[in-house]
């Protein structure tokens, strides 16, 4: 592979080294061939548009129709406005509380551990099915799960059809999807948090930083490489979504597109939807666009923080 | 949070905290399994109380396992699985190492390379992935789903493992080499226990993703023979809007095996955690 | 690569064809569908009544979900996996794929003059030269009610709108029932069981129709402006939360005998019968004078086509054939009421409630939903915001004038009617 013939070049000195190869060779090649060259086969199509049957190449016109366009721009900014809510509510909600609850599981002595850790991991491993399912159940105004609870704690009043509203529902949902997702930071920030020697956390001891303290002063800074991954894991998995909004809302990402991401707006594009005839290269000029957006984000990531964050070896 | 100075208030209040996440988190769940014991009345009319002798009622069971074979469909959803994680682990593994490990040219671009998978949905590359298995007579076999589903999870797993990779010693590889290991058995016989842990948990995120896809089961695979179970559980949704005995009959029936998968699974990974990190 | 990829694909076929459990020499159909809920009705009905008379073939139906339909077979066309008959959505959605070469010409197919050039109308070409599906069924809509609550709270069946209110109102003063089951957090709901359902009344069916599309009518006339104000005054009818009541909660809501009106299609017979524990009625939208003509929507839902890469065409030509027949039309009707046959032969039907909603046939002018047929080709389409800016209507976000105006300025982004 080229990756080989390069480093030969560079390191003239010493022999080919054959091993990194083999050790790239099968996830590139199955990578490659089934990922890679379909999603640019795709991608490709924005540059074109379909007219009389037969694609003819526009340049960056699908483009200029996607922001130029009131019947796209208007939507796309709308999609991209609450993806950025979702992702917002997905960091200040769903991460702290998973490292809230890691940090409570990995303190040592405390008992059934064991079990909260599987309980509250049970979410993440559900499909969007299933999910979207129950809490339609939960918090329909007719099967009366929510109201009825609400009544419970004399909140009865506070309960409107959540779902239902413009003004709630992508919120709602949002917390939905920190509720099914909570488990990821967890078990990320969990494993690093273990994975902190003992001598740091008796070295921090014998110099008396305990409890709160020892958390922000010692164990914060050595696990802020995994708090690095989860936020942009958190960035990556926002911005594609789209399972949870289809299952619940629909594709139309109802009420009145309050609900709509890019996920929803880039399906409606692609496949189309009722009597809406798919338009694949619309679809891949939106497509191109969220990954435009998403590999700004990975590389402010990778080039920016990742680089400045210290890593510890143990 | 030493252990000698730990205080009893401070554990209840962990506890406290726990519990309460853990009701939030398994209240639907919970909901979703006891209302498919129950009769229709039952069902809508008391929501919230487990069945009672009055409402107990199988019906919605009955319906469904008299429509679809779905202990075959648990069965082609397991074999998927299990292979594509095999797959993702082994060569994302090896690939996470070579870049964590290796200085070479081109580096940073094939992290990056690599790393695209994550920012744009598959689904996208359907047409294009469903014409290559038309044209090698893979359509409706689970190969299909297999392959697809190891360059869906490669990304991702060669993302996590290439971080936490980086933490493991140089000094243990390095004397490795003074001793004359080759860089295979490096990798097999030093590194892939150390980092455990990673794999554990890059196994569990990329199983959930397979067991739960709906799409390519859908396109690649859709015959009798090699149906899903998340596949035969959303056609029979489909086939059932109203009729939510056996809805949730079949959402129970979907969620009890990832369950006890899950369950089974989470014993070896939390021992993979602690044997990573206790030294 | 073109002889590889098809020697490839009959690979792929006969590895199908041998788990089908066919004989080596059988011919096995596949039918791409969405209808799931017809499973049963296709395995132990239709294909085996089709099979008995043509041995030699076989036929499977898959049916995928009703919401994955399109995209899963638009993906499965273009990559030539798809099966040898197809389920056609009416009007462009199906033009499409005829116009890309996915659906063939069946135009000279034998039994296709068994149909109306009305019910044909849905899967032709703008000039109506080439046909490219059989039509199966069509669907009517109008109103289903709880005749027990009726005749305990003393009501007749309403037949102006000003009865139609005043039975509403009677409901709700009573308050066992709720008057009306329908939410809009589906939004079609909305749009199809509400807007479709009562608007011909006032754009009086075809005309109205025929003048949208001809640049005549603007959606933001009083007549398409006119259902938005009647469905906005539905909304003190419709139960609590009803802005987060899905479809299958309505149904519910009435099926289990707590609502009393349910503004329906016709497809909904089929499962009421199972369901309600009640006895059931049915009326037209109701006119807004007394002696008014009344206009109902009887609108040509679903059909059937050939897979233009089928390898079998022959044998799918002959299944399509039989679809057309008379015998196909009166199983098919009878095991599903509400959908109801478009073959110019009559067709007894059982159901007193089918048979309510086809009399009405014989009184009122037919006509399809305004929105099917050319005016939801461009972007945006002016179905999905019809979806949208109905449910906005009896949420009471938007002002029925403020939808309209809307809608048409949407229309006339991209919308040149043909002068």
């Amino acid at each position: 592979m080229d990756t080989e013939t390069m480093a030969a070049e560079t390191r003239a000195k010493r022999p080919i080294r054959w091993h990194v190869g083999v050790f790239l060779a099968p996830a590139v090649l199955v990578y490659t061939a089934f990922m890679i060259l379909p999603l640019f086969g795709t991608l490709q199509l924005s540059l074109f548009r379909n007219i009389e049957q037969s694609q003819v190449f526009v340049g960056l016109g699908n483009f200029r129709t996607l922001f130029g366009d009131p019947n796209w721009s208007v939507n796309f900014w709308n999609a991209l406005r609450n993806n950025v809510w979702f992702f917002i509510i997905h960091m200040l909600v769903q991460n702290p509380i998973g490292i809230l609850l890691a940090a409570l599981l990995s303190s040592p002595r405390l008992r059934f551990t064991a079990f909260y850790r599987t309980a509250i991991f049970v979410p993440t491993i559900l499909s969007f099915v299933i999910v979207g399912f129950a809490w339609k159940l939960i918090l329909s105004p007719i099967w009366g799960v929510a109201p009825h609870l609400m009544d419970f704690v004399g909140l009865k009043s506070f309960f409107t059809p959540w779902l239902g509203k413009e003004q709630y529902a992508l919120t709602a949902l949002s917390l939905v999807s920190v509720w099914q997702f909570v488990g990821i930071p967890m078990m990320l920030i969990y494993a690093a948090l273990l994975s902190i020697p003992d001598e740091v956390i008796e070295a921090a001891e014998c110099d008396g930083v305990t409890g709160m303290a020892q958390f922000w002063k010692i164990k914060l800074p050595l696990i802020l490489p995994s708090i690095g991954i989860i936020s942009i894991l958190t960035f990556v998995g926002n911005f594609n979504a789209f399972d949870l909004i289809y299952t619940a809302q629909g594709a139309l990402a109802g009420p009145n597109y309050s609900t709509d991401i890019l996920g929803t707006f880039l399906y409606r594009a692609f496949f189309g939807f009722q009597l809406q005839v798919g338009d694949p290269n619309m679809g891949a000029a939106i497509a191109t666009i969220m990954f435009l957006i998403i590999l700004a984000g990975v590389c402010v990531y990778l080039f920016l923080v990742q680089t400045r964050l210290r890593r510890y070896q143990f | 949070m030493s252990t000698a100075t730990r205080s009893l208030p401070r554990t209840i209040g962990a506890h406290a905290i726990l519990v309460t996440y853990t009701v939030i988190a398994l209240f639907p769940v919970i909901l979703v399994v006891m209302n498919s014991f129950k009769s229709r009345a039952g069902i809508f009319g008391a929501p919230l109380t487990p069945p009672t002798a009055n409402t107990f009622d199988l019906i919605g069971y009955t319906t469904v396992f008299g429509q679809g074979d779905f202990f075959h469909y648990f069965q082609n959803s397991l074999v998927v699985t299990v292979a594509s994680l095999f797959f993702v682990l082994l060569f994302g593994a090896m690939a996470a190492f070579a870049l964590s490990e290796y200085r070479f040219r081109g580096n940073t671009l094939m992290g990056l390379y690599l790393a695209l998978g994550i920012m744009i949905p598959i689904r996208l590359g359907t047409v294009a992935i469903l014409q290559l298995m038309v044209a090698s007579g893979l359509v409706n076999t689970l190969t299909a789903l297999i392959l697809v589903y190891t360059a869906q999870g490669l990304p991702l797993a060669i993302f996590i493992l290439s971080e936490f990779m980086k933490q493991v010693s140089n000094d243990l590889k390095n004397a490795g080499r003074i001793d004359g290991l080759s860089e295979y058995t490096i990798f097999f016989r030093l590194v892939l226990p150390l980092v455990r842990p990673a794999m554990a948990t890059v196994a569990v995120f990329t199983m959930i993703p397979i067991w739960n896809d709906l799409w390519f089961p859908l396109i690649l695979a859709p015959s009798e023979e090699t149906k899903t179970v998340t596949l035969g559980a959303q056609l029979f949704l489909g086939q059932f809007v109203t009729n939510w005995n056996a809805i949730l009959a079949a959402l129970s029936l979907a969620i009890l095996p990832v369950l006890i998968l899950y369950v089974i699974f989470s014993r070896q990974l939390i021992r993979g955690i602690t044997s990573g990190a206790v030294k | 690569m073109k002889t590889k990829l098809l020697t490839a694909l009959l690979l792929g076929t006969s590895i199908l064809g041998t788990t089908g459990m066919a004989l080596a020499e059988d011919v096995t159909l596949n039918i791409e569908s969405w209808r799931g809920d017809d499973l049963t009705i296709w395995k132990d009905k239709l294909i085996p009544a089709f099979e008995a008379k043509n041995p030699g073939i076989k036929v499977v139906f898959a049916p995928s979900a009703p919401t994955e339909y399109d995209a899963a077979l638009g993906a499965k066309l273009a990559a030539g996996s798809a099966g040898d008959l197809i389920t056609c959505r009416p009007f462009d959605k199906s033009l499409e794929l005829f116009k890309k070469g996915n659906l063939a010409d069946i135009s000279s197919l034998p039994g296709m003059d068994n149909f109306s050039p009305v019910a044909k109308a849905a899967w032709q070409t703008d000039d109506g030269k080439s046909s490219f599906c059989v039509p199966m069924a069509s669907v009517i809509h109008g109103f289903i009610y709880n005749k027990d609550a009726f005749d305990k709270l003393g009501l007749k069946v309403p037949t102006t709108n000003e009865e139609f209110y005043a039975v509403l109102d009677k409901i709700k003063a009573d308050g066992t029932y709720i008057p009306m089951a329908m939410g809009t957090k589906d939004l079609w709901e909305a749009a199809t069981m509400g807007y479709q359902n009562i608007g011909p009344n006032y754009w009086k069916g075809e005309e109205g129709r025929a003048a949208l599309i001809k640049g005549e009518q603007k959606l933001t006339d009083p007549q398409w402006v006119e259902p938005y104000k009647e469905l906005a005054k539905w909304k003190p009818y419709l139960g609590d939360g009803f802005e987060a009541q899905t479809y299958p909660d309505s149904q519910n809501l009435f099926t289990l005998g707590r609502a009393a009106i349910y503004p329906a299609g016709s497809w909904e017979i089929g499962l009421f019968n199972t369901q309600a524990q009640f006895k059931m009625g049915a009326f037209p939208p109701p006119v807004q004078k007394a002696g008014d003509t009344c206009y109902i929507s009887d609108h040509t839902d679903i059909g059937m086509g050939l897979n233009a890469a089928s390898k079998h065409p022959e044998e799918a030509k002959k299944f399509l054939s039989w679809v057309a027949s008379p015998d196909f039309a009166t199983i098919y009707a009878n095991a599903l009421p509400g959908f109801f046959s478009l073959n110019s032969t009559p067709v007894k039907m059982e159901d007193p409630l089918a048979q309510e909603f086809v009399s009405w046939r014989g009184k009122c002018k037919s006509t399809i939903r305004s929105t099917y047929q050319i005016l939801s080709r461009g972007t945006p389409n002016l179905e999905n915001e019809t979806w949208v800016e109905s449910a906005n209507v009896i949420n009471g976000t938007d002002t029925p004038e403020a939808a309209a105006k809307k809608l048409q300025d949407g229309l006339d982004s991209w919308y040149k009617p043909a002068k």
